[in-house]
């Protein structure tokens, strides 16, 4: 049981730190970043090619370089601390995590070498209109002929769906389950329509008529388990990056609470609101406590264990980050609405989070219907 | 970063599991099980049969009796009690007055004290708190004069717990009225059989005799009984609110009342209301128990983590919340708690609310919650 970082992790968050915490230190550059289209830094994805962040959760022999869980977690902690607009939650770990977990070896070293390389941005088209976190697709349906397959159906929000240029697609089979093909987005047969969100990011309603896809692993396999798993591994990462995003909006609420002034007087002179930024702290421990631990579950890497632990950080990270991200605008005050100063981004980041991959009551259903298998929850294995 | 207990940390868990599960009578299990006041005896048996196998005080200095373990050790040890029902060792002797006497106790008084209060063949009260001195602790007035070779002590206590069982109690004196607030106090120790001491109980919300308030008039106290030096009596309270903070949020014990929860709830459990009641709670507890873990791991040259407030400020929510949600479940049947064994409502149920209501004073001691906030806002946010 250790719950502390070892050298060689010190220093990859050292060396992320250097470039994406130094990139967007100016929040002033992250403004103008996610003004302008695609809304990331390429440049600044080139260079995190390079550092051979965008390959860290990939085996070497498709191109990354076989890191865990623990390191992943280390970088999305990073982005979150900056409000990193490049999108490595959802095209590394979640599009690279769904063909590193379905995809053939040559899928394999083909999408990965490239997500790896920074010369390919896949996204993982999976939510549908109407859906709730599902592991499932029912609106986009996969029909085959020979084997010629083709999708048809609209996907949406789709994550960076306008700037990715490998689309992963879950679909509906023919003959039932969830199956995962990709689709190059420069078909005739893909309209895509993209927007701003409300963080900054991009996604976009992609609008599937008949086309063209490859199956993703073998063709017409049920994929919803291997789904399933790499959402799982997703919320913990996202826990990471809310969790970065926490710990900074707290630091700069109580910085805030140390130099304005009101009534002649600074406003930590009232017990009031230092109460309000105590409770913020206990919600931040407490949340980066089961992150951590959550983080860990996964790098065991017993798949029995991982889904609970990812339901249980989340919930917690759900609760936290509500709490935080309101009470970080509310003891700011006014200038905490407005879009220039961050702290308003971060609860917009924090509320993003919440809702991509399953938010805390989502998790309150899974874990409550489940309360009466245990006596109780141990977290040591 | 690692999951697992090292081998030989695992093989102490089940030594300890071992240990708790079959050498600590199962009556007194039962009785803490069932969350009955415990007799003086049973408490007393218990720690004893702790303290035959060194399990008493393991965090005290070795020659003294501790155990040269790491802090996950402890919290290993302090869990694995908790969770096979064995009375925790009396507050007052293992974790209060125990470490303050070995840490800044004159040779003589360690000799005089600590084997007997590892064994509690001494029952130990505590002297902080005043009528006018609650949080604000140190504006109390107790006094004690110097005349020749003893402390004349004049004053009053008040929540002093089992204070009815105490043979000897530690207590806050102002020993110079004259200098700033902290920097007059005293830590002495009083015979409560000295003529002058009277002990007044004093009748709790839920019908128990727990606290007392214990009075002091011209009680002779030799100058040999003061701890340490003269006037430095604020620190070594500091130094063992510290300790207390960091044992007051007791995991185990909420953990394992949630799960007995959850059979006398029987088919409530399916209520999908009730259900989601019980997982964010066990949720809350998880992520306690982890911080602990961490702030465990973190407790560097025996200090308290700052963030030792968190556990106490949870700890509390959490074991209140628990006790709220077996009320809840005991619904109507709550009502019955002035029932006998007779009743055909089940003891827990009976139970419920005088636990519930006992409670609240766990968000109140040991530093109320708002302290805690006081605590973590200045010392951890710098605000």
């Amino acid at each position: 049981m250790d719950f502390t970082y070892d050298e060689e992790q010190q220093a990859l968050r050292e060396a992320v730190r250097g470039l994406v915490g130094k990139t967007y230190a100016d929040f002033e550059n992250r403004r103008r970043t996610v003004a302008e289209d695609p809304g990331f830094d390429e440049s600044l994805w080139r260079r995190l090619a390079e550092m051979g962040i965008l390959g860290l959760p990939f085996r070497e022999e498709y191109g990354g370089s076989g890191a865990g869980p623990v390191e992943v977690g280390i970088v999305a902690h990073e982005m979150g601390r900056v409000l990193a607009p490049e999108p490595y939650l959802t095209s590394v770990v979640l599009a690279g995590g769904i063909v590193a977990a379905a995809g053939t070896d040559e899928q394999r070293s083909e999408v990965l070498g490239a997500l790896s390389e920074g010369t390919s941005v896949p996204a993982f088209a999976h939510a549908e209109p109407g859906t709730r976190w599902t592991s499932t697709a029912s609106a986009v349906t996969a029909s085959s002929s020979g084997d010629a397959w083709t999708l048809t159906g609209v996907k949406e929000p789709v994550p960076h769906g306008v700037r990715a240029d490998l689309l992963v697609v879950s679909a509906a089979l023919p003959d039932g389950g969830t199956g995962l093909f990709l689709v190059d987005p420069s078909d005739s047969g893909v309209a895509r329509e993209g927007y701003r969100t409300h963080d900054g990011g991009r996604a976009a309603r992609v609008a599937l008529t008949d086309a063209p896809a490859v199956p993703l692993g073998p063709a017409g396999a049920d994929q919803s388990g291997a789904i399933a798993a790499v959402l799982d591994i997703a919320r913990v990462m996202a826990c990471n990056e809310a969790a970065g995003a926490m710990e900074v909006a707290l630091d700069t609420t109580t910085s805030y609470l140390t130099s304005r002034k009101q009534f002649g007087v600074t406003l930590n002179t009232f017990q009031a609101l230092n109460f309000r930024a105590a409770d913020m702290y206990v919600s931040l421990e407490l949340a980066q406590s089961v992150t951590l631990w959550a983080t860990m579950v996964i790098a065991a890497g017993r798949p029995e264990e991982m889904s609970e632990a990812a339901s249980r950080a989340a919930l917690q990270v759900s609760r936290a980050g509500r709490h935080i991200g309101q009470e970080a605008i509310q003891l700011h005050g006014g200038i905490g609405m407005t879009a220039e100063y961050s702290i308003g981004s971060y609860t917009s980041r924090l509320t993003a989070l919440d809702h991509l991959l399953g938010d805390g009551d989502h998790h309150v259903r899974l874990l409550a219907a489940a309360v009466g298998d245990h006596d109780e929850v141990d977290p040591l294995p | 970063m690692q999951l697992e207990l090292s081998p030989e940390d695992a093989a102490f868990r089940d030594e300890m599991r071992t240990f708790f599960t079959t050498e600590v009578p199962q009556e007194i299990r039962d009785a803490v099980a069932g969350r009955r006041e415990l007799t003086k005896e049973q408490v007393v048996e218990s720690m004893r049969v702790l303290n035959a196998h060194g399990l008493a005080v393991p965090h005290w200095p070795v020659e003294w009796g501790g155990q040269d373990w790491s802090p996950l050790r402890r919290h290993i040890w302090h869990e694995e009690m908790q969770r096979a029902c064995v009375p925790t060792p009396l507050a007052f002797n293992a974790s209060m007055v125990g470490p303050v006497i070995a840490a800044f106790g004159s040779q003589e008084l360690k000799e005089r004290f600590l084997a007997k209060t590892a064994n509690l063949d001494i029952w130990w009260s505590q002297g902080f708190s005043e009528p006018d001195a609650g949080s604000d602790l140190a504006s109390l007035r107790t006094s004690a004069v110097l005349d020749g070779d003893e402390f004349v002590v004049n004053g009053q206590k008040t929540w002093t717990t089992l204070g009815q069982h105490g043979d000897w109690i530690f207590c806050l004196v102002r020993t110079d009225p004259e200098a700033k607030k902290q920097r007059g106090i005293s830590f002495l120790l009083i015979d409560m059989t000295s003529p002058g001491v009277t002990v007044r109980p004093i009748e709790l919300i839920d019908g128990g005799h727990e606290v007392n308030e214990v009075w002091f008039e011209d009680v002779r106290v030799p100058a040999g009984n003061l701890v340490g030096e003269l006037n430095a009596g604020w620190d070594y309270a500091k130094f063992l609110l510290g300790n207390e903070r960091v044992g007051v949020a007791p995991v185990g014990a909420t953990k394992r009342v949630l799960a007995e929860a959850k059979e006398w709830a029987g088919d409530q459990l399916a209520d999908p209301l009730t259900a989601a009641r019980f997982a964010e709670l066990e949720n809350e507890l998880l992520a306690l128990e982890l911080t602990a873990l961490r702030v465990v791991a973190h407790s560097a040259d025996g200090k308290p983590h700052p963030a030792s407030s968190v556990l106490k400020l949870k700890g509390s929510e959490l074991q209140q919340a628990v006790s709220e949600l077996v009320v809840d479940l005991a619904g109507p049947m709550s009502l019955a708690s002035g029932a006998g064994d007779d009743s055909d409502v089940p003891a827990w149920a009976r139970r419920a609310t005088p636990a519930y209501l006992n409670l609240r004073k766990a968000s109140i001691y040991g530093g109320s919650n708002e302290i805690q906030r006081q605590i973590i806002a200045k010392t951890i946010l710098g605000l």
